[in-house]
């Protein structure tokens, strides 16, 4: 049972790229060989910034050679008939035998395929892998054909076993495998000969490589803590950064530097920013401040003098770029708020859309609007609204789009603005994420709604909706946004008068089945089932989320009890009966039946139990008590079921017949009141 | 390795020295006003066509947004970049690369180089490469790129690009926190010249002239006559009346659609063009460029047949 060792060895491959891509050269060539029916007992994928490398453990020798006999048509069956025969077998006209059988002489194949040596095929499944690869953007370099994330160089694939180590014949556009793979760059660029898997790995550990990235990160994540300890600090947790950062070195050494004083009064958020975007630095901060005052550089290689140049190198870098961003913070606190606000009358929103500026002045009216809604003070709301973009207007934000909002807060904060419409700046974006938190502020709440529900009414009265994938405005997230504001802070608004506020062109009826099908996809996460949500949306005119979501639960809970699931089927044999028959007469059973018609006891209970039902309901509903509208619907489910167990619908009596048929619709027009219970699916 | 060198023109002549060492023509800068040495014919025309090309220059370049009035450190309109372009690129260009930084000083063996991903991509030429930015202890000191294409067309074989920002290159090898402090020459000649010596001036009246001086009319109007000789030249037809040859004007008509794109950067830093607009602009220096590089492609220059045999 041989061990394979696959790696493609090339210039430095992108950090975020280099997880996917092992697992997709594990996939791909494991896939290929068990394709071939070549097995193996394990497999693991490893990648730095310069090889991806595959080890297969156990195997298969090969495959073994198979015969195959297949019985064909008739010797004298039409010649259609043998040619695709002859298709379907790959065998030849002249190769074909001729067996007697019951029905008389048939033609029969004989297809035989060879055994194939685990090398052949690897040879065949690497080649096609690396012509194949599913690389995110791929090149081409030089004068050649082949695409790769960055120029391949060299291919080490091997086979080995107790007898020894083969190297695979494989050969992809001028580039011949063999057993020979370098070192780290600098510190170890020697080419050496390798014997398989755990002689490469051990050799490369002396080349001064380390190949498992999560050993990588590890080892930074050690370290950095164990550095940051010595000095009494912490390391800010980033598990993103710490695996792109590993992904760009092959050897890490971790350093520690202080941030020069000077440079602590700017904001926390912009140190971070600088140091992670530009420099993929770790921050790091005083446990008891708060305050960031370090960072640590993981750096690609051991030094005479440990990192003295290199820390001395990153922090003059560093310091420029703070010189940089401290620039834009004074320029930027010497503009008044206003005036920078001002700025984004001259910045274009959207064609068709007008200008920030004119952006800004609807929400800032629809947030007044909103304000009394949400407990907030309306001129607040106002304020806030015009003030929360100003930043985009300012230096820091052009060179760090990022802190939007973020340094909206600080320079509302030190033009003396309140806290309240200061926390608006950042709060109003939120939430940005499915798993950001939701505004709970007022005024923030106010202006956050306002945006969003600007954004939306203005993209669908220009039509330019989300269709499939597509969504360049990032419509969807703004409805969810609006959906989750409301529904954790429990707000009762009315969603179709907000649309009508905001801009009385865009279709409401429309916009608001935007808002249910994305009520639908956040409502599932929660267990609630979308076929629920549309037996309670499709009442109509239900735009005020709480209120629907409240609906939607109770019924879920309803559909979920014994008494729930049999008035669902009670309620399903009276709409079929009563469609087949409306369909086979050509009229609507609409009228209201009349109890005198009643014949059965079973009749009569039930014409008793919708007139109690149906006055109970009202109040019920009126209260917002879904629960106790349930349970009024679960008193319906004995008289339901004893009627269709004694009453036959279709009496001969004409007069009967139809009676009924109007008690059929009467169940309908009872229960809808509560949901449209045909819009709930499964039994 | 050899000692750093002491002045900003030493790390120029070093550099130009040792691409000249590595068979690279050594050109002279284009002497047109250009945002960054790619837009160089040297660059943009010679990635296309199948014909080898090796050449090095400085490129004196503008971004007029970036002016600061000679006060920031590290940013300034008019700056200077160093290109080498090698078509097709070869095996070992990573190598050559790094022979580079050896000769002005860098040691590899102390400091820490770094090839970051960073796909290059110029809108307004309608070219696209893959490639890194190079790191030295956390300062991008170069950018590095294997072009894929150019003005919309595929480039084969492919050339690898390097630019080198000087400034920032210069004060780090240096040890120079200001760009303006930095020595332009010997700083033990007889007239020892700074950077800010030769351009703090320059800097200020740029400044002032970029953002809130030129005259926008004329610059749009001249916007425009560039993008309409652009055309003009393109429309003639190959066959000169004159010599009876076939001559297909593709650097006269680059040329307009270099002076388009600066006049369309000035415009930008008046501020005069909204978000929307912006990209319009773009699109319509981007026309230009694809059509300067759909004639650049049916001359000699880029491997093609001369096509004036039968001239007389």
């Amino acid at each position: 049972m041989p061990d394979l060792l696959i790696e493609l060895f090339s210039e430095e491959i992108p950090a975020r790229m280099q997880a996917r891509a092992a697992e997709d050269l594990r996939r791909l060539v494991t896939g290929g060989m068990v394709d071939r029916g070549l097995t193996y007992s394990h497999a693991a994928a490893f990648a730095t910034p310069r090889r991806l490398t595959l080890a297969v453990e156990g195997l298969a020798s090969g495959t073994p050679a198979t015969r195959e006999e297949r019985r064909g048509p008739r010797v004298d069956a039409p010649d259609k008939a043998v040619e695709g025969f002859l298709r379907s077998t790959g065998v030849s006209r002249e190769s074909l035998k001729i067996r007697e059988d019951r029905n008389g002489a048939v033609f029969l194949a004989v297809i035989e395929r060879p055994g194939r040596g685990a090398a052949e095929i690897v040879a065949e499944v690497l080649t096609e892998t690396v012509r194949d690869f599913p690389w995110p953007k791929s090149m081409r370099w030089g004068g050649g054909s082949l695409r790769w994330v960055r120029p391949l160089h060299s291919i080490v694939c091997v086979l080995s076993d107790d007898s020894g180590t083969e190297v695979v014949p494989v050969e992809i556009d001028g580039i011949v495998a063999g057993d020979v793979t370098r070192g780290h760059r600098f510190m170890a660029p020697e080419p050496f000969a390798v014997s398989g898997f755990e002689d490469y790995r051990e050799k490369l550990g002396r080349a001064f490589v380390m190949l498992d990235p999560a050993e990588r990160a590890e080892k930074i994540r050690h370290d950095a803590e164990q550095l940051a300890f010595a000095r009494g600090l912490e390391v800010v947790e980033d598990p993103g950064l710490l695996a792109e950062v590993a992904g760009l070195v092959e050897w890490p050494v971790v350093l520690m530097n202080t941030i020069e004083e000077r440079f602590l009064d700017l904001p926390p958020e912009v140190l971070q920013v600088s140091m992670k975007t530009h420099q993929k630095f770790l921050s790091v901060r005083n446990p008891s401040s708060g305050r960031i005052e370090a960072y640590v550089v993981v750096a690609n290689r051991e030094t005479a003098d440990e990192g003295a140049t290199i820390l001395k190198g990153n922090a003059w870098v560093l310091a420029a770029r703070l010189e940089d961003a401290g620039y834009f913070w004074r320029n930027d606190l010497a503009v008044p708020l206003e005036e920078m606000a001002r700025k984004l009358d001259a910045v274009t929103f959207h064609g068709r859309l007008g200008t920030q500026g004119e952006r800004i002045g609807r929400i800032a009216s629809l947030a007044r609007e909103i304000a009394p809604a949400v407990g907030a003070d309306p001129d607040l709301a106002e304020r806030a609204a015009r003030l929360a973009k100003a930043d985009l207007a300012s230096e820091m934000v052009y060179e760090f789009p990022e802190l939007q909002g973020v340094m909206g807060r600080y320079y509302a904060l030190a033009a003396g603005e309140p806290p309240e419409i200061a926390a608006a700046a950042p709060e109003h974006y939120a939430p940005l994420g499915p798993s950001d938190a939701v505004p709970t502020a007022p005024v923030s709440i106010a202006v956050a709604l306002a945006d969003k529900i600007d954004m939306l009414t203005g993209f669908w009265a220009i039509d330019e909706k989300p269709t499939g994938s597509k969504d360049p405005f990032a419509l969807r997230r703004a409805a969810l946004g609006v959906i989750r504001i409301l529904l954790e802070n429990s707000l009762r608004l009315r969603l179709l008068d907000l649309f009508a506020r905001a801009r009385p062109d865009a279709d409401p009826v429309e916009l608001l089945a935007f808002f249910a099908d994305r009520l639908k996809v956040y409502l599932r996460d929660h267990g609630i089932r979308h076929d629920v949500i549309d037996a309670c949306f499709s009442l109509g005119g239900q735009d005020d989320l709480v209120l629907l979501v409240a609906r939607v639960r109770a019924l879920q809970d309803f559909l979920g009890t014994e008494d729930g699931a049999n008035l669902l089927t009670g309620y399903r044999r009276a709409v079929s009966i009563l469609g087949q028959e409306e369909r086979k007469d050509g009229v609507s059973y609409e009228l209201d039946p009349m109890p005198d018609l009643a014949e059965t006891e079973a009749e009569r209970n039930l014409f008793a139990a919708l007139d109690r039902a149906e006055a109970a309901l009202a109040p019920a509903l009126g209260a917002e008590d879904f629960e106790a509208a349930m349970r009024l619907l679960a008193e319906l489910r004995g008289p339901i079921d004893a009627f269709f167990d004694t009453t036959t619908v279709n009496s001969e009596n004409a007069v009967l017949r139809r009676n009924r048929l109007c008690l059929l619709h009467r169940i309908r027009t009872v229960m809808n009141r509560v949901a449209v219970f045909s819009s709930v699916e499964g039994g | 390795m050899q000692n750093a060198p002491r002045s900003f023109q030493e790390l120029i002549l070093r550099l130009q020295d040792y691409w000249a060492a590595q068979g690279c023509a050594i050109l002279q800068p284009y002497d047109m006003e250009v945002g960054a040495g790619t837009f160089h014919p040297a660059t943009t025309l010679r990635a296309l066509g199948r014909k080898p090309w090796a050449a090095a220059y400085v490129q004196p370049s503008r971004r007029p947004t970036d002016g600061r009035y000679g006060d920031n450190p590290n940013r300034f309109q008019h700056y200077y970049q160093f290109q080498v372009i090698v078509k097709p690129s070869p095996p070992d260009f990573q190598d050559l690369y790094l022979g580079s930084l050896a000769v002005i000083g860098i040691d590899t063996d102390l400091h820490d180089i770094r090839f970051v991903e960073d796909d290059w991509e110029s809108p307004t030429l309608g070219a696209w490469g893959l490639g890194w930015e190079v790191w030295c202890d956390g300062m991008e000191i170069s950018q590095y790129t294997y072009f894929q294409q150019v003005g919309g067309h595929d480039c084969r074989p492919v050339s690898g690009e390097l630019t080198y920002g000087l400034e920032r290159l210069a004060m780090y090898v240096l040890g120079i926190d200001h760009g303006m402090e930095m020595p332009f020459n010997d700083p033990d000649a007889p007239i020892p010249l700074t950077y800010g010596d030769v351009f703090r001036q320059t800097e200020r009246e740029y400044s002032r002239w970029n953002f809130d001086v030129a005259d926008t009319d004329m610059l749009l109007r001249h916007f425009e006559d560039a993008e309409k000789e652009c055309r003009n030249i393109l429309d003639q037809p190959a066959i000169d009346p004159r010599t009876g040859r076939s001559i297909v004007m593709a650097h006269p008509a680059y040329d307009q659609c270099i002076k388009a794109s600066h006049l369309f950067n000035l415009l930008d830093a008046r501020g005069v063009i909204s978000v929307t607009e912006r990209q319009a602009y773009i699109g319509r220096v981007r026309a230009l460029a694809k059509a300067c590089a759909d004639a650049f492609l049916k001359t000699e220059a880029a491997g093609e047949d001369s096509g004036d045999a039968g001239a007389p």
